[in-house]
């Protein structure tokens, strides 16, 4: 039967005012409230709806990362997913990596799609959709914001500079989610009483055989620059003042 | 020997700026020999403008009707098929780019570094994290090949003055059929392209709706400037996503960016940062956005705006 595979990464809440540690080894994370990566609870969302309208007959929510995992994992199956799978790292992994271990993923639960978020709101990469369906040698559609399916076929909408692209794909595929997909639902109290009896397996990189050796070597965090401090002027007309002595209009 | 292929965004017979941009950042690349990669169902018009580029050494044209459309599933092997001894394989990181780049990698089983702000050397880079949050210095493996992207908002467009040669390729890759283009809808206004234009004018979501978006368009018309907006204007439905403007949505790094009705969220302001001044109009003399803006003027945007139409004349 028809199986959605959905990709849940535990990041930094969206709210949190990132800092960079003041000795350049990382960014602040103590203490910093984690949540679920927007996009991939969009990516949920989709799978949801996917399978409350036939689509599917199953939603299977799997996280890379440490124990403390299983909170958005939770989150997750209490939000409508069936199933959850933890693949325990205690390293971040490169997207190359994840990509990898989602392959393997693939291999044991045999999706006919996978949603996954199109970049996490941490490194902001926006690679392992992409890298995972060239491992899998299957379609991706990618920063989709609408997806249609029909048959073994499914019509993407995918947000690209130039406005709206369509593209149809071949199923199996990987399908990449931007922000206007859906607004994902809000988890009810029931739900997550629920959602605590529901299966959650944990796997570990060697149980899937990948090696995660970073390729790239991080050798220091910086906050960006700060601007130079500019200048308050008290009407339009010093403005279009200011705008021809600086040479920006005529 | 560094050798670095840039692979081409175009469409409609035109090359996209931003690949203009990538050459410079390939050029920042010590001792880099530069090509481009054209890959086209005709190849010839764009071709012959990437051979215009100052710092490129070659171009390479690789003709098929299935590169009509820039499919990724469909361009990614004829690029690993090009890959050969380039040291170094960049694309812009536009969507064309984010969309390819990660699957050309994955295929030569390499990793990928995304949004290149600085090349510190061959294989040391600057890229920004947590929406630009936090800065990154990373070193990549030297012993195999790089494949990137290129923040297009740090590197200013390579000049024209070249005369690269133009060498057209064939190559006997098997292409899927499992991706095919259907259709894309372009709104064309009339307006500069937002990600290349050198003046912008944003709006957000003070403008209250639709119909008071449209003093965004009229000062835009009045500058010659495209229209940007802010995720919260876009969300409320008073501007279409591709108008975008930040982490989320288009990096930009105009001339000019007048940021009205915008408070400023922290994801709206990475995506501007590189812009060279930036002005807001804002009736909360507390807003963020004050604190990037080089000029700043506290008002009413309803009777700033016709006011600063009517003296722009």
């Amino acid at each position: 039967m028809s199986k959605i595979l959905v990709g849940l990464k535990r990041v930094i809440d969206y709210n949190v005012r990132v800092r960079v540690k003041p000795d350049g080894s990382g960014v602040v994370t103590d203490g910093v409230k984690m949540s679920i990566n927007p996009f991939d609870e969009i990516a949920l969302e989709e799978a949801l709806r996917i399978k409350e309208k036939g689509g599917a007959t199953e939603v299977v929510v799997a996280s890379i990362g440490p124990a403390d995992a299983q909170q958005q994992l939770r989150t997750g199956l209490a939000m409508g997913a069936d199933r959850a799978i933890l693949v325990q790292a205690d390293a971040p992994l490169e997207p190359l990596a994840a990509a990898r271990v989602f392959l393997k993923l693939i291999e044991r639960e045999q999706p006919q799609i996978v949603l996954l978020g199109k970049q996490g709101i941490d490194d902001d990469n926006n690679q392992t959709g992409q890298m995972l369906a060239a491992l899998w040698n299957r379609p991706q559609a990618t920063f989709a914001s609408k997806v249609e399916l029909a048959g073994a076929t499914a019509r993407v909408t995918r947000e690209v500079d130039a406005g709206l692209e369509t593209i149809e794909i071949d199923l199996p595929a990987v399908i990449t989610t931007d922000l206007r997909l859906n607004e994902p639902r809000y988890v009810k109290l029931p739900e997550i009483m629920k959602a605590k009896k529901k299966p959650l397996d944990t796997l570990t990189l060697g149980d899937l055989g990948v090696d995660a050796t970073p390729q790239f070597k991080v050798t220091h965090y910086a906050p960006p620059p700060p601007r130079q401090k500019g200048i308050m002027v008290k009407d339009v007309g010093e403005l279009v003042a200011t705008l021809k002595q600086k040479g920006l209009i005529q | 020997m560094t050798k670095v292929l840039v692979i081409a965004e175009h469409a409609g017979g035109k090359l996209n700026p931003a690949t203009a941009k990538c050459v410079s950042c390939a050029r920042a690349i010590e001792g880099a020999e530069i090509h481009v990669a054209v890959l086209a169902a005709d190849a010839s018009e764009v071709a012959s403008q990437a051979a215009q580029l100052e710092g490129v050494a070659r171009v390479l044209k690789v003709e098929h009707a299935a590169n009509a459309e820039p499919l990724a599933a469909v361009l990614a092997p004829q690029i690993v098929a090009l890959a050969g001894d380039y040291t170094h394989l960049l694309a812009p990181s536009t969507t064309f780019g984010k969309d390819l780049m990660p699957r050309v990698a994955a295929l030569l089983g390499v990793g990928q570094l995304s949004d290149i702000m600085t090349v510190e050397r061959p294989y040391r880079f600057r890229r920004p994290i947590y929406a630009g949050n936090a800065i990154i210095t990373v070193e990549a493996p030297s012993d195999r090949k790089l494949v990137a992207t290129v923040r297009t908002a740090s590197f200013q467009a390579a000049p024209n003055g070249g005369n690269a040669e133009i060498q057209a390729v064939q190559l006997n890759v098997e292409l899927p059929t499992h991706t095919r283009f259907v259709e894309r809808s372009a709104a064309a206004t009339g307006r500069p392209d937002l990600q290349t234009a050198a003046r912008v004018v944003s709006g957000g979501r003070a403008l209250g709706s639709e119909e008071g978006f449209k003093l965004i368009y009229s000062l835009a018309d009045k500058l010659g400037a495209a229209v940007g907006a802010s995720r919260a204007a876009v969300d409320a439905g008073y501007a279409p996503n591709d108008l975008q403007v930040g982490q989320t949505g288009k990096i930009i790094a105009p001339e000019l960016y007048i940021a009205v009705g915008i408070s400023g969220a922290i994801q709206h302001l990475t995506g501007i940062k590189d812009a060279r001044t930036i002005v807001a109009i804002n009736k909360d003399p507390e807003a963020p956005i004050f604190e990037v803006a080089d000029i700043g003027l506290v008002g009413d945007l309803f009777e700033v705006l016709p006011e600063l139409e009517r003296q722009l004349g």
